[in-house]
């Protein structure tokens, strides 16, 4: 059992979501780095699917009620350990290796020094009630329940007797490279200058950025077409052009259907990179290229 | 009938046809075409208002959809016929009265018209389970209220422009109310949690309120 003594910011569970149901409405929610939360699963052994918490800037603060195997991975916060106040764990989480905690011991993470998204395993899985075959917290169709409070307890699910990794994974640099953006369906919507201006012009983060999409402020978009569009399927990774013509590059929690025309697609491997940026960040993009094999 | 194909990342495919209804008998092949043989290939079959967004596990499987579609036929012996849904209404609708005022017909006349349709559950939108259902009688288009409800109870049946819905859960709402539904529409407890989804055909039942 692990209460949640301070959310921080937005502390919620998520696991590998719901896939296959776009057709009736529901997005595929849960991780929105899954990099980061298929490796903080990992490195405690957990099986692929296995929820874990997904913390928002830092700040959560849990209290273990018995002895468990965490792990994290993803924006690298400062952690610690402590039990009756004393600082009881010789590792820094953040070091990429399982970490073993005592029972009656506090986890306190501080806000992250780079990116925003920072996955907490526990070794077992945390155990919350399945909805539509998740327990991932979707934001936007309100399945998976809502983000964790002060005072909520999760349970944690059985052993998995799987072998428990004993090196610490190896901390991948950084990437600063250019988002690596498709073309999207309706990129002939737009003028010439404006799809060259996404892969020429920075963006910055915007503070209105959730689980649902990363708003983007910078060089407006103007189209080409101006006939509205009638609804059709979002994707995660999907850069729609509202009216204002800032994109909006839609995360887990996206609607499935929308009415704005989607200019570019972000790469399946950068979507992790999109959920980490900060408000105030910068970010570029170019277009992929194909690797020819 | 042409399918244009648009492009919409490594692991998306976005078909584009005429109208809705060709979009639904689209999707329905699609669907169709994945169950037979090939459901490795297709994660999700969602059609829009004028599109089909078919999502894929991987780049090779998306090129391979994208292939299929040359043999597609619109409304060939190949594409199924939607299940048929009767939904009994109780047509007491805060706006039933306002409705038939607006477009110069009697509410028993709106009743009728609504009720005497089979509909085609064409594309999900707007939260979990809400189903835009084409075929809405030309004489009951009217947009939707100048002001949005915010609080629309689960089950109402109501129009807007060209389509009719039924609510699934509580949630605020621009739509016409001309009833509500005596069936639960969405629950997540249930195997299939959506009554209502797309390529279903609908037939509202009035009944006494």
């Amino acid at each position: 059992m692990i209460e949640i003594v301070s959310p921080g910011p937005l502390c919620t569970v998520q696991d590998s979501g719901r896939v296959g149901l776009a057709h009736i409405g529901v997005a595929r929610s849960g991780a929105v780095d899954r990099r980061a939360y298929e490796l903080a699963n990992r490195l405690v052994g957990n099986p692929v699917g296995a929820a874990a918490f997904e913390i928002t800037f830092g700040g959560a603060v849990f209290a273990v009620r018995v002895a468990c195997l965490v792990a994290i991975a993803g924006a690298a916060c400062p952690t610690i350990v402590s039990s009756g106040g004393v600082t009881v764990s010789p590792f820094d989480l953040g070091d990429q290796r399982p970490v073993a905690v005592p029972a009656g011991s506090l986890i306190a993470f501080a806000a992250p020094s780079d990116g925003l998204r920072t996955y907490l395993a526990v070794r077992g899985g945390l155990s919350t009630t399945v909805e539509l075959g998740s327990r991932s917290m979707d934001m936007l169709s309100g399945l998976g329940g809502q983000p964790l409070r002060s005072g909520d307890t999760i349970a944690i699910g059985p052993d998995p007797s799987s072998t428990i990794p004993t090196e610490a994974a190896p901390r991948s640099p950084a990437s600063t490279n250019p988002i690596q953006l498709w073309p999207g369906p309706r990129q002939q919507w737009f003028e010439r200058s404006s799809v060259d201006d996404l892969v020429t012009s920075p963006y910055v983060m915007l503070p209105t950025s959730n689980r649902i999409g990363a708003r983007l402020s910078g060089c407006p978009l103007s189209r080409s077409v101006a006939t509205e569009l009638p609804s059709e399927g979002m994707i995660e990774g999907a850069v729609q052009v509202p009216a204002d013509g800032q994109p909006l590059i839609f995360l887990a929690d996206h609607p499935t259907t929308g009415g704005y025309p989607v200019i570019a697609v972000v790469d399946d491997a950068d979507i992790g990179r999109i959920g980490q940026l900060r408000p105030g960040d910068a970010v570029t993009f170019q277009w992929a290229r194909r690797s020819v094999v | 009938m042409t399918v244009t194909i648009l492009p919409y990342g490594e692991r998306a495919v976005l078909f584009e046809v005429d109208d809705t209804a060709a979009a639904a008998d689209l999707a329905r092949w699609l669907k169709k075409w994945a169950h037979d043989a090939h459901d490795t290939l297709v994660t999700d079959v969602v059609p829009g208002a004028r599109t089909v967004l078919v999502r894929c596990p991987s780049p090779h499987a998306r090129s391979v959809v994208e292939l299929a579609t040359a043999d597609y036929r619109r409304g060939s012996d190949d594409v199924p016929v939607g299940e048929l849904i009767e939904l009994p209404v109780v047509y007491d609708g805060d706006d039933l009265a306002t409705v038939a005022t607006a477009i110069g017909l009697s509410t028993t006349e709106v009743i009728e018209r609504h009720s005497s349709v089979v509909y085609e559950a064409a594309f999900c939108g707007f939260a979990p389970g809400f189903c835009y259902l084409t075929g809405l009688d030309p004489a009951l288009h009217i947009a939707r209220r100048a002001t949005p409800r915010p609080l629309v109870r689960a089950s109402s049946v109501a129009i807007a422009s060209e389509y009719t819905a039924v609510y699934p859960t509580a949630s605020p709402g621009g739509w016409h109310i001309l009833g509500h539904a005596e069936a639960t529409l969405w629950d997540t407890r249930r195997e299939a949690p959506a009554l209502l989804t797309p390529g279903c055909r609908v037939r509202f039942v009035p009944q006494r309120s």
